[in-house]
């Protein structure tokens, strides 16, 4: 790996910095700065991520993890990059579980519940043992969204399953075998497409666009030197960060 | 007055013309249906093997939803939802060892002990609004019509947890009575409409359910009413083409005799029978 100087100068500059916790990691043993989170102890014991790392924001979804803690017969789970560590947990990654997706093609579809029932019959098998939603990083009640489904209520299962980042683990650990979070997915989309009201500003601007309203400013900003570009994006003008109701820019040209 | 409304899963999609019509009718009864804010499928079919408490979750779980919501009982209408939640009801009041796994295993919900009454709404009618009340509010009333009342198997099945007695029925002709109508006792009326058998047997199933419309008929009916999604669909749906006896939902003849519209009662989800036999009898209400 690295040189040995540079990795004994690390350790060092961690013990100093914060205490040492035991964390086993697929059942081994390390120490670890108590500070960090779960992905970042992974690498200080040595781990190298090829996969089941990405965002490291919280947001990709790559880096579901389970854990235990002794003495307590729960399971566990957090995002790997959003969760810290704590003495003696026992955690391992699962950053892929396998899991079905229906093909469709969404078009022709219609919110009729039954196109969904037709791709997902498992759906059927549920028996409301709400593991899924107990296992949920991003606490969602993922067994209310599939009752949802299954009555027909596709906008209150969009509501619900909204914030999903299709970790799986979910999945995982249902024993009706279902993937959720694929028909959480279809849901809405169909509810996206078929009964939300299409945003008619959104059409508005596309076809201001497609009738060339950019254009221009476009072919000046392709035609300035690097500098004054550079200038141009330093100089902007930002939206403050708490923004009045009835804010707008000075320059309104191109709003 | 208000009441915790269980739907059920079919009646939200297949059977919307039950939810549509039930929930009218106590509107018009100036009941408020309140659907009960989180729910899951009931659980159907309930499960006789005396060892399979994963199948109690799903009901259990529903009723202590309803208990944390603050309810002292919760409404359904359809029969299988009503017997599935009752007889889970009624294991979680009287095995202790059991409610002591489902409480233990269901941690994220409430403790449960079968504190909530489910109810159908055939008793809730009787014994909440009342048949006076009842033929009160009957504004058209169904004058000479000649229904034929049938409770299949899991209103009344099993004892325990049944609406009434087997051997002396009358919560279905107290209905019929009070909205106007003339109720058609017949033999098959506590048959077994073939249920899923109409999957691996369709044959069989046919059968049956011709042989009970056909008795309801020999037996001077009009139409035959039923409480149940599965019975709609064996006796009345699958019988689109044919020219058999008309099946509604017994809310859906409360419905039009409270004076309510066609709007009220999805009568377009009914077989083309029963569609053309109301559009024939109320062709005034309907349009």
């Amino acid at each position: 790996m690295s040189n040995p100087n540079t990795q004994n100068k690390d350790e060092k500059t961690a013990s100093t910095s914060s205490n040492l916790i035991p964390v086993f990691i697929m059942g081994k043993r390390y120490d670890v700065p108590e500070s960090l989170t779960i992905m970042k102890a992974m690498e200080y014991a040595g781990y190298k991520y090829i996969r089941g790392c990405g965002c490291r924001g919280g947001i990709c979804g790559a880096c579901a993890t389970v854990y235990r803690k002794p003495g307590d017969y729960h399971i566990r789970v957090g995002l790997a990059c959003q969760t810290v560590v704590e003495p003696d947990m026992y955690l391992t990654q699962i950053p892929f579980f396998p899991a079905n997706r229906a093909a469709y093609d969404i078009k022709p579809i219609d919110k009729d519940p039954e196109e969904v029932f037709k791709k997902y019959p498992e759906l059927f098998r549920c028996l409301a043992c709400n593991a899924c939603s107990k296992v949920c990083p991003m606490d969602i009640q993922v067994m209310d969204y599939i009752s949802a489904i299954k009555q027909g209520e596709f906008e209150k299962a969009t509501e619900l399953s909204f914030d999903c980042i299709q970790c799986g683990l979910c999945a995982s650990r249902c024993m009706a075998e279902m993937a959720q979070y694929h028909i959480a997915q279809m849901v809405r989309r169909i509810t996206g497409s078929k009964i939300k009201p299409r945003a008619k500003h959104l059409n508005d601007v596309v076809s201001k666009i497609e009738k060339g309203k950019y254009d221009n400013i476009f072919k000046e900003l392709k035609a300035l030197d690097v500098n004054t570009l550079k200038k141009l994006y330093t100089e902007r003008e930002m939206e403050p960060a708490a923004t009045p109701e009835d804010w707008s820019p000075q320059k309104k040209d191109y709003l | 007055m208000d009441i915790c409304y269980y739907p059920g899963c079919t009646l939200k999609t297949k059977a919307k013309n039950l939810n549509l019509s039930t929930i009218s009718s106590l509107a018009n009864l100036d009941i408020e249906a309140k659907e009960l804010s989180r729910w899951n499928c009931c659980g159907v079919v309930p499960s006789l093997a005396s060892d399979d408490l994963l199948r109690l979750i799903a009901p259990v779980r529903n009723l202590a939803r309803a208990k944390e919501e603050g309810y002292s009982q919760i409404l359904t209408v359809c029969s299988m939802c009503y017997q599935t939640l009752a007889m889970a009801n009624q294991i979680m009041q009287e095995d202790m060892e059991k409610r002591d796994i489902i409480n233990n295993f269901m941690e994220e919900e409430g403790d449960y002990s079968g504190e909530v009454k489910v109810v159908h709404l055939l008793g809730f009618l009787r014994d909440e609004v009342g048949w006076d009340r009842l033929k009160i509010a009957v504004k058209i009333p169904l004058v000479g019509l000649k229904v034929a009342p049938y409770y299949g198997c899991t209103l009344i099945r099993p004892r325990q947890v049944g609406i009434e007695p087997l051997e002396s029925l009358t919560l279905f002709r107290d209905f019929i009575t009070a909205i106007g109508g003339i109720p058609v006792d017949f033999p098959s009326s506590t048959e077994c409409c073939s249920s899923y058998q109409v999957v691996s047997n369709p044959e069989i199933s046919d059968e049956v359910s011709s042989g009970i419309l056909k008795s309801a008929e020999e037996w001077g009916a009009d139409i035959l009413i039923s409480s149940c999604p599965l019975c709609e669909y064996n006796l009345g749906l699958r019988k689109r083409e044919k020219k058999e006896l008309p099946t509604l939902y017994f809310t859906q003849i409360l419905a039009l005799s409270l004076g309510l519209d066609e709007g009220s009662i999805n009568l377009e989800l009914n077989s083309d029978s029963a569609i053309n036999f109301f559009k024939e009898k109320f062709k005034d209400v309907l349009c």
